[in-house]
């Protein structure tokens, strides 16, 4: 584990105080706010277009993307491996797989509730998922992230198989890519959800820490593994459930923010945490930005803006390990 | 300070410890010996309730360990583990901080940085407070283990197979800072050692184990014995006498 993340580029050898990446990232994060809100078709917004589509728009971008990568970096703890994220090792699939049955079995259910459903899949997709991986060996770190792909696969061809009977394939689609041209006022605030959950994680950041130095050493400290997991894998599934019933799996921003931010700051959750929430912003809002005027007046949706993002900065990470 | 009574362990049927009793009082350095598969690991991690014996109880500065909650028992005892992969990107001064975490549960205050600064300096590590633990040597990485175990402030201080991977030069560190740990800081140190020599060197008993069962308890003089260490190892040992000092010759 520790040879892996030694591994993943040529990081500075003292930590650095997170203060210069946090004013940088909400500079950019202030940018690309006013960008989104004030360009796109339509031209400059009245205050109906503002406040019913392009602030909702921005609002959710960046809920969405500060969430993900905190729980990228929450189920990296957890499973203590660098290489996992929750929508590239089952949990988005899960949550996809209980949000559709919710839907078969009650069509007409809020969107609240199926949003439950799926949080509740999750956590029992992710649980199943982080008992596979405590059967692998310690020793090779990169069968978490192919065991994770294989099993997200399967969860999804489930899901698949399931709606293609039902005729629901075209909602699946919805949940299975992510996508930020529906959202609107009043189909977006459940991800507010997501900023509670952040406030949340703030306060196990430095259980979270303790659990990456073993298990032994950490019930030693009197932190209970058992319930550490709970606590852990509850604010990883609520976030990718709320994720997915309003936007779709966002794949990568797990991964790559919180890579990037220990590389900048250090593996000591509490101080890298405000870091990779910001991070996770200001990728997500970037690449949707990006999305709505690459091919401009069309949209290109966000997942797959940064399916493509996301390859170029793992690239970059394992590029520069050889600089 | 440590009462074992009647604690017995089995995995899958195999017999870890059969019926193991023994008494340990407060202050200096017990070292726990045995060729590998004596129990000697088994028995510290049920006494930092890691494990749990399927007979008998374990009682820790006053505490059932079993019965006590974990985060008050983290206050009476502190536990190194074996060695675990760290997170590499974490300053010494972070980890030996999380010794401290029993004590402030996530607010440290004045008392705990304190403590983290004796530990740093009572451990040598002045200077690399810091250095992120993957620009560490494995023996300055030990080290910072230890320091934090150290910080946690606790009587009991429990290290299973410290010297693992460790150099001459870091293994007598080590074990010098655990001397001091008892003598200065007055601390009870129970340390799991692979090598019979650096217990005769720095231990005041030794517990000797084989096949489950406690074979010595005694001071380390009448443990360093050529008939005490056959019964423990099975093969002949030879006992030799360097300025007052007993080595155990097992090399051939």
């Amino acid at each position: 584990m520790t040879m892996a993340m030694e591994r993943l580029g040529a990081p500075s050898p003292r930590p650095r105080s997170g203060g210069a990446p946090v004013v940088v990232l909400c500079g950019c994060l202030v940018l690309l706010s006013a960008a989104g809100v004030l360009a796109g078709v339509g031209g400059v917004p009245d205050r109906g277009l503002l406040l019913t589509s392009r602030l909702p728009r921005v609002l959710a971008a960046i809920l969405t993307g500060a969430g993900l990568a905190v729980a990228g970096l929450i189920m990296q703890s957890l499973a203590r491996n660098r290489f996992v994220e929750p929508m590239m090792a089952g949990t988005g699939q899960a949550a996809g797989l209980g949000i559709l049955l919710a839907t078969i079995a009650a069509p007409g259910a809020s969107i609240m509730l199926k949003g439950l459903a799926g949080a509740l899949a999750a956590f029992a997709g992710t649980a199943a998922f982080l008992f596979l991986v405590r059967r692998l060996p310690p020793s090779e770190p990169f069968l978490v992230p192919l065991l994770g792909i294989v099993y997200g696969g399967v969860l999804a061809a489930v899901a698949t198989a399931i709606a293609w009977n039902a005729d629901l394939m075209q909602f699946l689609e919805t949940w299975f890519s992510g996508e930020m041209s529906g959202i609107l006022a009043g189909r977006y605030e459940l991800l507010w959800a997501n900023a509670a959950l952040l406030a949340a994680s703030v306060f196990i950041a430095d259980r979270l820490t303790i659990l990456s130095l073993g298990r032994d050493a950490a019930e030693g400290l009197g932190v209970s593994f058992a319930a550490m997991l709970a606590a852990g894998l509850g604010l990883v599934c609520v976030i990718a459930a709320v994720t997915v019933v309003t936007v779709g799996i966002i794949p990568f921003v797990g991964l790559v923010v919180p890579a990037m931010a220990s590389r900048l700051i250090g593996d000591n959750v509490r101080t890298v945490m405000p870091v990779v929430a910001l991070g996770g912003a200001v990728l997500v809002l970037a690449s949707d930005t990006l999305g709505r005027f690459i091919r401009f007046p069309y949209e290109v949706p966000v997942g797959t803006v940064l399916g493509v993002v996301g390859a170029f900065v793992f690239l970059a990470i394992i590029l520069t390990r050889r600089g | 300070m440590i009462e074992i009574e009647a604690v017995s362990c089995s995995i899958r049927g195999a017999s870890i410890l059969s019926d193991v009793s023994l008494s340990l009082g407060a202050g200096g350095v017990t070292a726990l010996v045995g060729p590998n598969g004596a129990g000697k690991s088994t028995l510290l991690s049920m006494m930092a309730r890691l494990r749990r014996p399927d007979r008998g109880t374990i009682t820790v500065a006053g505490h059932d360990v079993a019965a006590t909650r974990p985060r008050v028992l983290a206050r009476h005892l502190a536990v190194m583990p074996q060695d675990a992969a760290l997170p590499g990107r974490l300053t010494v001064a972070e980890l030996v901080g999380f010794g401290r975490f029993p004590h402030h549960r996530g607010r440290p205050g004045p008392a705990d940085r304190v403590a983290v600064e004796e530990a740093i300096t009572a451990f040598g590590l002045v200077g690399f407070e810091g250095r992120f633990l993957e620009t560490l040597s494995g023996g300055q990485r030990q080290l910072a283990r230890a320091a934090m175990a150290f910080a946690q402030g606790t009587p009991v201080v429990l290290l299973d197979e410290p010297l693992n991977n460790l150099d001459i030069v870091h293994a007598r560190q080590l074990m010098a800072r655990l001397r001091l740990m008892a003598d200065e800081a007055g601390r009870t140190v129970v340390v799991v050692l692979h090598d019979i020599n650096h217990a005769g060197a720095w231990a005041d008993r030794i517990v000797a184990m084989r096949g489950g069962r406690i074979v010595a308890a005694a001071p380390t003089d009448e443990v360093m014995d050529e008939a005490v260490l056959e019964r423990v190892y099975g093969v002949p040992v030879r006992i030799a006498s360097a300025d007052g000092e007993r080595i155990a010759l097992h090399f051939r």
